[in-house]
């Protein structure tokens, strides 16, 4: 699966062309400020790349990701859904050999783009990271049957994972109640206006 | 016989280990209660922060973490089991010593301190000081008829900023070894199980879980030991090739290997069956 804005697919229309000149320079400032990585420094081996477990589902992989980021393509790259597939698995960080923590690089990306409210590459990701936080705000810790049911319902995924579902139910795997702490009032305290409320 | 002192520790299960994955918590414990070490549950302890809120709020995870932290009586090591949570408190830890500003905000927000000292550790350096060959001689079934995959997984030793602690590579190859089982190592052992793409998008972690399911049958292992309950359940959940075999916690096999018997509770939760190979470690004990 190739992605729309892979430059790899794109040679048959000629070389993409891309005016380094025309990007935004404070952008990978920005990055590299934020994440503390040296982005600069990648020269493109593509270890990264090779060894990343989710590279076909990207539309970008990571070190064409980079690229655009050195040519401070701002909204191309904090609109991508390659940061959100990305599981911080750090396969990449601890291959490159420029030791480049790339897992931090994706995450400074998601946290941009959130800020940016840039547009959401995977929003079901989003969707489902938003219905977590709202579990642990709530309990304190996750409720794995209740995320479940919530992010199945919004994302309108019913019924296309059923058969694993009531495996895990029948399992016991998903409890029906949740684990929740005595002190909510204190994990409270630390949610206090950090989320994003939902619109709906 | 150390002190008593020596062997207590506060225990953080966390979330998975606390629900989905409650047989791999109780095998731990009764594991642990063999061999005489007393883990005590880190009181009314929450989530440690790092499920989906790093990216949608650094403060909220930092305080999650943090208020873990400040559960935690200074004079025992904090040990966990998952290897994110594990992660997440140490890299909190280390966080909060270097910036004591922070740390003092979060204190007041607890109303309670959180010492910077405190040592967090994961359960396999609790093996390493308890001492392989003091392990060796409790055991009661041989876990001959195991060859296994000793999965890591990803997060165990990989986090960069985390590498200057205790190394983890060959750990669960020691001890399984010293307890009879014999490792296989040609298979993918540290590829990632997937995360949360398993809820959010099965559909890309499949061939990855088949993957490392199919590289363990070829390289003919009849089990995979892993230490993350998350792992566990990916790989069991999202595996479809017809060719599969079972995945164990570590804890389940080492309290098998210390002569648990109420073990029949944890298999059953399992959801590929793995009685046959138990039924053998069993007889053969
Ligand atoms: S492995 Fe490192 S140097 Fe190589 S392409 Fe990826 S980020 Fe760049
Ligand atoms: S950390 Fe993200 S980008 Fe890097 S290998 Fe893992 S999933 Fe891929």
């Amino acid at each position: 699966m190739v992605g729309k804005g892979d430059l790899r697919a794109d040679h048959k229309a000629g070389p993409p062309v891309i005016e380094a000149s025309r990007g935004d320079r404070g952008f990978l400032e920005e990055v590299v400020r934020r994440s503390g990585v040296q982005v600069r420094r990648c020269f493109q081996c593509r270890t990264c790349s090779g060894g990343c477990p989710f590279v076909q589902a990207m539309d970008y992989p990571p070190n064409v990701l980079l690229r655009l980021l050195l040519y401070g393509r701002r909204r191309q790259v904090l609109s991508c859904g390659t940061i959100w597939l990305c599981v911080s698995c750090n396969t990449c960080s601890s291959q490159c050999p420029m030791a480049l923590d790339l897992s931090a690089v994706m995450e400074t990306l998601r946290i941009m783009a959130l800020k940016a409210r840039a547009p959401i590459g995977r929003p079901n990701i989003l969707e489902f990271h938003e219905e977590v936080a709202r579990s642990l705000e709530r309990y304190g810790r996750t409720h794995k049957l209740g995320i479940m049911l919530r992010y199945k319902l919004l994302t309108g995924s019913w019924f296309s994972d059923l058969d694993v579902g009531l495996k895990m139910f029948a399992k016991r795997k998903l409890e029906l109640f949740p684990s929740r702490i005595k002190q909510v009032h204190e994990v409270a305290r630390v949610f206090e206006g950090q989320l994003r409320r939902k619109k709906k | 016989m150390s002190s008593p002192r020596g062997q207590e520790y506060s225990y953080f299960p966390g979330c998975s280990l606390e629900t989905t994955a409650q047989e791999s918590n109780r095998s731990l414990m009764r594991g642990a209660a063999i061999m005489g070490l007393r883990l005590i549950e880190l009181e009314d302890w929450n989530c440690c922060g790092s499920s989906s809120l790093p990216t949608l709020s650094k403060p909220a995870s930092l305080g999650m973490a943090a208020r873990n932290l400040s559960l935690a009586p200074p004079h025992r090591p904090l040990v966990a089991m998952c290897p994110r949570c594990l992660h997440y408190l140490r890299s909190t830890l280390k966080y909060l010593k270097e910036h004591p500003r922070k740390r003092l905000a979060l204190e007041k927000k607890f109303d309670r301190p959180i010492d910077t000292d405190l040592e967090v550790i994961h359960f396999l350096e609790v093996l390493d000081r308890f001492g392989l060959a003091r392990l060796e001689a409790m055991a009661r079934r041989s876990l001959k008829p195991l060859r296994f995959v000793p999965y890591y997984g990803c997060t165990l030793y990989r986090p960069p900023h985390l590498e200057r602690h205790h190394y983890f590579q060959g750990d669960l190859d020691r001890i399984l070894v010293a307890l009879g089982a014999a490792p296989v190592n040609r298979a993918l052992a540290y590829r990632c199980c997937g995360s949360f793409l398993s809820v959010t998008n099965p559909e890309v972690v499949t061939p990855v879980v088949n993957e490392i399911m199919t590289s363990a049958v070829a390289a003919g292992a009849n089990c995979l030991v892993t230490i993350c309950a998350m792992c566990q359940l990916n790989l069991e959940i999202r595996s479809t090739v017809k060719k599969r075999v079972p995945v164990f916690h570590f804890s389940e096999v080492l309290a098998l290997a210390l002569g648990a018997d109420d073990y029949e509770d944890w298999f059953d939760r399992h959801l590929v069956n793995p009685r046959p190979l138990v039924q053998q470690v069993v007889a053969g004990g």
